[in-house]
């Protein structure tokens, strides 16, 4: 029998390598903001768990270095993951001395070279498994329901991200809930000014070119000087019109958030909805003419849901584009996940940093697979009825 | 009689951005209601020039940067030796793009520590996505008949890739490079939360302090920067495309 060599394989082992044995594990802080000391997996855990870990993870890597069947590779790296996953909870309590409140465990370079080697082995299992829309909400729910369990379970509260959690839990889901808001609320918002618009513009043509080049110029202005511009104007319209400052519109805080993630969601929603309604065959819609259907019926039966795909892609560009930029708002007091991730700047404490940027990249990254899965689904169904 | 007003008007923006980079001083007087307290009009905590120049280099590092990685691997992938590596490709720039610029700008911040660094990575990294795409797209739907011509010529891979499919490509190419240069201008700005010298620092200076006409200045600048560029490289485009036959829109 002759071995032979997954190229992806190669690749992964050799990361696996480095990260094993050249980069460190975890890193132990005296307390928050003091550099670190770095422990390898073996320093980090008890002597039990220490080779354990070890042996799993060049265990999975051999298993992605050779070419092996994809049940076992979904196997390997699943259990990689999952080991990982565990254990660094376990590093967490295992170093941190007794009783002493200080002291600041927080996963190192290796942990996360590690985890992104397994998680590429799984992308790419995933991809060659070539899931259904339907299959990957279900492995989504699945890792999230999983990675829920490891914090209900309290096995990772000896870790610094969620120590800075715990002194902060109030006021993470209520950023959290501001930043889902600001994200939802202005993508909703976008929907509602930029279909008709689209609409309009595909039918006049000589407002398209206008109205696109606007806003694709409003595309180039930086997020940070946006955001501030906007501050004046919704300034005088709290102080000069009634009513206004009641509503919430203030010259600081959400409201010029919500206006510039507006600003920014409108481009890509109008120019698909211009690409999406352009794209109708044109049998269609003459065929739609020819049975006597009326302006209104055509663009509801008939434009309108064959050009569906190509607006939901729009929506789904304008909703990861809306959750990254939402963290901006912090920095002119519109709140959400940003105001942990410029704290965390300020006060050099990179475990407050990461407790802003990691919710914010897994809402980005489970908003990005559920309106994929979304898209692929409208597609088919309009190729099956279509054809 | 109407196709040199665009011209025109590009024209005078070059001029206005670049006589207020040189000489903000002239524009003082337009700036100055802007502010509140008798606070500066003009951005005085170092010179609007070096900073525009320090942002353009920065962005210039990253997108070459970004350019050479990105083609290297989208030539990769689609040779027969690197075929393994398309899909997996493919899914990981799907999932790259989900990654926000402030979060890779803020966790690069531990490895590398502050200033201008952290800001390299974060565009090097952002800027790889467009370009990839763009240049896997354009190496895979090249026309089968002239690769085919290509290699009844007994043209060598080597030959065909830098001959034939690489010049072919080259219109999709500079449209990634396009769109990624337009981000990096934008993310730059906000390197200067992490200590990055861009123009972003006036923005931030304008925000703390409360001061709308520094806002404004840094917002323009790079907005102005943004567009000229966008439509040079556009141009630029156009014309490969044209000296290519191949369609863009």
């Amino acid at each position: 029998m002759t071995l032979r060599f997954d190229k992806l394989g190669v690749v992964i082992a050799v990361i696996v390598a480095y990260a094993t044995f050249a980069a460190s594990f975890a890193t132990f802080r005296a307390n928050r903001i003091v550099p670190g000391q770095a422990r390898s997996i073996l320093e980090a855990l008890p002597p039990t768990t220490g080779p354990l870990l070890l042996g799993i993870v060049i265990v999975a890597a051999l298993i992605a270095l050779l070419r092996t069947p994809l049940m076992l590779r979904l196997a390997a790296s699943v259990a990689a993951l999952a080991a990982l996953a565990l254990l660094i909870g376990v590093a967490g309590t295992f170093l941190t001395p007794a009783g002493n409140t200080f002291a600041r465990i927080s996963p190192a370079s290796g942990f996360w070279i590690l985890i992104f080697a397994f998680t590429l082995l799984l992308a790419d299992v995933l991809t060659r498994f070539n899931l259904s829309p339907w299959a990957r909400i279900g492995v989504l729910v699945v890792a999230t329901v999983a990675i829920g369990l490891l914090l209900i379970s309290g096995s990772w509260n000896d870790l610094s991200i969620l120590k800075e959690y715990a002194n902060r839990a109030d006021s993470f889901w209520a950023e959290g809930s501001k930043h889902v808001t600001l994200a939802l609320g202005s993508l909703a918002a976008a929907v509602i000014i930029g279909l008709p618009l689209g609409i309009l513009c595909h039918r006049v043509e000589k407002l398209r070119a206008g109205v696109l080049n606007v806003l694709n110029i409003i595309q180039t202005i930086p997020s940070i000087a946006l955001f501030g511009l906007l501050i004046a104007p919704l300034g005088w319209v709290a102080t000069h019109v009634p009513g206004a400052a009641a509503l919430g519109i203030r010259g600081i805080g959400t409201a010029p958030a919500f206006v510039a993630l507006f600003l920014y969601s409108l481009l890509p929603v109008v120019a698909n909805t211009v690409v999406g309604l352009a794209g109708v065959p044109r049998a269609a819609n003459d065929a739609a003419r020819g049975m006597g259907m009326t302006d209104r019926q055509r663009l509801f039966g008939v434009e309108f849901p064959l050009a569906f795909p190509v607006i939901l892609t729009g929506i789904r560009i304008v909703l990861v584009q809306n959750i990254g930029l939402a963290t901006i708002a912090a920095l002119i007091g519109g709140g959400g996940f940003g105001v942990f991730v410029f704290q965390g700047v300020g006060q050099t404490a990179m475990d407050l940093v990461l407790l802003g940027a990691v919710p914010t990249v897994a809402l980005a990254f489970a908003a990005a697979i559920i309106l994929d899965a979304v898209i692929e689904m409208s597609a088919t169904k309009r190729r099956v009825e279509t054809a | 009689m109407k196709a040199w007003l665009p011209l025109l008007l590009r024209l005078v923006l070059v001029v206005l951005l670049v006589a207020f980079v040189t000489s903000p001083g002239w524009f003082e007087p337009l700036l100055k209601p802007l502010t509140e307290n008798n606070a500066p009009a003009i951005y005085n905590q170092g010179s609007l020039l070096t900073l525009t120049l320090l942002h353009l280099r920065t962005v210039l590092i990253a997108t070459v940067a970004a350019t050479v990685v990105a083609v290297a691997l989208a030539i990769l992938v689609t040779r027969p030796a690197g075929a393994e590596f398309l899909p997996l490709s493919r899914s990981l720039v799907n999932i790259g793009q989900t990654f926000p610029p402030v979060a890779v700008l803020a966790l690069a911040v531990p490895a590398v520590g502050f200033g201008e660094k952290p800001t390299l990575i974060a565009l090097f990294l952002y800027g790889l996505l467009p370009i990839f795409e763009n240049a896997l797209t354009g190496l895979t739907t090249l026309p089968a008949n002239v690769v085919e011509a290509a290699r009844g010529a007994g043209m060598t891979g080597w030959q065909r890739l830098t001959k034939v499919e690489l010049p072919l490509s080259a219109p999709i190419i500079l449209g990634g490079i396009r769109l990624s240069v337009v981000i990096s201008l934008a993310t730059a700005t906000i390197g200067s939360t992490v200590a990055a010298r861009t123009l972003g620092e006036v923005i931030i200076a304008g925000l703390l302090s409360n001061n709308l006409a520094f806002i404004l200045q840094g917002g323009l600048i790079v907005a102005a920067l943004a567009v000229l560029i966008y439509d040079g490289l556009s141009a630029v485009e156009r014309y490969a495309a044209r000296r290519m036959g191949r369609d863009v829109e």
